[in-house]
């Protein structure tokens, strides 16, 4: 089950890459996206995918779960909701500001 | 114990929310503002009384044990930086009173000028590493909003590049909580510290070092990653560039010297080598910039660059006077440079633009202003009775005891730079024909815009006078962060 979700992470960090390379706004900020499901799920994985119980329910079961990364991915997926939402509005009236989304146009020059 | 701790945090973001409820009449915003500043210069030199009086202060959020809970870490070094930030918080305040335009006023600029407070005050007084990420995030939102608000063309295209580049470095850092919770188990500051001692895999711990040293490099403005940061900051009207210019960088700063002094101690010949030579490279291209550079915000924003290179250097060379130094170097830095953003604000009221080109002659129309300026710039380069002087003096003497005799020469070098760039900024504002008419001149009142600059000024003159005593406290704050077991006792109380 590691093996596989670390493969999982490694795809959606390459795509993410390869999306924040290109020109178009909007791929930018998807690519943003897919990178941080990649660290979320890299977070949950390399702390360990345990099988043991859930945590606080019972004492009897033979090993539990680690309950703290998964209330670490739910703050971080929060957080990065919260900063997509932003940053796809930046885009919007970037976009609606300069007449184009295509960022080799937004490169900034000394004379301004 | 003690709850004076979470005060620093709760009042702005409190007073944040109120002031929400006030969106449209602005007298009101200004009075609950103003007093809130106030209130938080108070507290954070209340609290770093405390601190100095009983050691570490911490608060368990909940009574939760330390390394299971939540922890606010009162230590000297965070509120050092506390009174900083309220210090530099109050001065753009009432810059931006004069300043500010009354649509940017309206939407929402107090509040979130209080959500970055509270994210920077945040980020001081952590004792875990992921509330670090959560109070980052607190801060870079605010300052998101904050650096596009007003929505002119240059804002919104920099902003862009700005956030994208603030929300890739924040997915590093959950990459790096990732790593360090898989090889210690623990994200508590202190436990970390004291595990990655005991650890014997030091390969796996310089990768994740390193990759904390980007993520915090790329929003302190390290050599590589400091791309962003003079077109961003120039966009922004001058209290809110001053503010960005005076505090957010060292945020990324602080925690460099707080990861690299309490959790990554175990490798110094690699680590705190890597980030001198980064040192280094960050002050001379950062100085370099300044120098080619015609406008005088962006000469500026270079200039940050370079001295947090200095900073940066301090903690490289990893010996307590060093650090000392870098501390110093720190409070000198934070007043001058917002003091001086302060002034490029003054300056563009009154001329109109931030060209240096385009303007002339302030000596004799505004001298109280070009004085005071010129305190501020050979403050900033380093001239002897000033603040700049000692902390520089520190480091370098350091350097020379540690025998790096290289980045002492560097040092020098962007020192004697920086006073270059200063000089050019002071011949073409101040010298020559005056360029503004009689009118012109009078359209503009002086005082007001000058009574939030004098005080910073006058504390960087005090700084300068008074270096003894401030030099020994920097000593004992340099004392307990070099001793990290201090800490790491006081936080799980063995």
């Amino acid at each position: 089950m590691e093996i596989l979700m670390i493969i999982t992470v490694g795809v959606l960090v390459s795509v993410a890459t390869y999306m924040i390379l290109t020109k178009s706004l909007l791929r930018v900020v998807l690519g943003i996206m897919l990178l941080s499901h990649g660290a979320h799920l890299l977070l949950l994985t390399l702390s360990g995918l345990g099988e043991g119980a859930p945590p606080l329910l019972g004492e009897q079961a033979e090993a539990y779960s680690d309950p703290l990364p998964q209330a670490l991915i739910l703050t971080a997926i929060v957080i990065s909701f919260g900063v997509t939402a932003f940053l796809l509005v930046l885009a919007y009236r970037t976009y609606k500001e300069h007449k184009t989304d295509d960022l080799d146009e937004l490169r900034g020059s000394a004379d301004e | 114990m003690n709850n004076i701790v979470l005060l620093p945090v709760l009042i702005p973001f409190i007073m944040g929310v109120i002031l929400i409820l006030f969106r449209n009449s602005p007298s009101i915003q200004r009075f609950i503002s103003a007093v809130t500043a106030f209130a938080m210069l108070a507290v954070s030199i209340y609290l770093t009384y405390i601190i100095y009086q009983n050691g570490i202060t911490t608060v368990e959020l909940g009574n939760w044990p330390a390394p299971f809970g939540i922890v606010l870490v009162g230590d000297l070094f965070a509120g050092l930086m506390l009174i900083l930030a309220s210090i530099v918080g109050v001065a753009c305040l009432f810059f931006a009173f004069q300043t500010i335009h009354s649509e940017r006023e309206k939407f929402y600029f107090y509040p979130f000028y209080f959500f970055l407070m509270t994210g920077v005050n945040g980020a001081f007084l952590t004792g875990d590493l992921f509330n670090l990420f959560v109070f980052f995030e607190v801060m870079l939102i605010a300052s998101y909003v904050l650096i596009v608000i007003g929505g002119t063309k240059y804002q919104l295209r920099e902003s862009f590049k700005y956030v994208v580049i603030n929300i890739f470095a924040s997915m590093f850092f959950i990459i790096g909580i990732a790593y360090l919770y898989s090889v210690t188990g623990t994200l508590n500051l202190a436990q970390l510290g004291e595990r990655v001692g005991e650890l014997e895999q030091t390969g796996v711990l310089n990768v994740v070092a390193i990759l904390f040293l980007i993520v915090f490099g790329m929003k302190g403005a390290l050599f590589p990653l400091y791309f962003w940061l003079p077109k961003s900051y120039y966009g922004p009207p001058a209290a809110i560039a001053a503010l960005f210019g005076g505090l957010l960088t060292k945020v990324g700063i602080y925690a460099i010297i707080r990861s690299f002094t309490l959790i990554f101690t175990h490798n110094p010949d690699f680590t705190h080598n890597i980030i001198l030579a980064l040192a280094g490279f960050t002050m001379f291209f950062g100085v370099l910039g300044a120098v080619s550079q015609f406008d005088f915000k962006r000469i500026l924003s270079y200039h940050i660059i370079s001295q947090v290179g200095y900073m940066v250097m301090g903690l490289g060379l990893y010996t307590p006077l060093a650090i000392a130094g870098a501390i110093y170097y720190i409070a000198h830095h934070i007043i001058v440079k917002a003091a001086l953003f302060l002034f490029a604000g003054a300056t563009q009221k009154i001329t109109g633009t931030t060209d240096l080109k385009k303007m002339s002659g302030l000596l004799k129309t505004h001298p109280a202003l070009a004085w005071l300026f010129f305190i501020a710039a050979i403050s900033l380069a380093g001239i002897p009775p000033l603040s700049g002087f000692f902390s520089k003096f520190a480091l370098i003497l350091s350097g020379i005891q540690e025998e790096r005799y290289f980045i002492v020469f560097v040092s020098l070098l962007v020192g004697l730079l920086t006073l270059f760039s200063m000089m050019k900024i002071f011949v073409y504002v101040f010298w020559g024909k005056p360029s503004l008419s009689e009118e012109e001149v009078k359209k503009t009142k002086l005082a007001p815009l000058l009574w939030p600059v004098a005080p910073l000024v006058a504390l960087s003159i005090i700084m300068g006078l008074a270096a003894e005593p401030i030099f020994s406290f920097s000593m004992e704050v340099a004392e307990q962060l070099l001793d990290p077991s201090i800490y790491i006792n006081s936080v799980l109380k063995e």
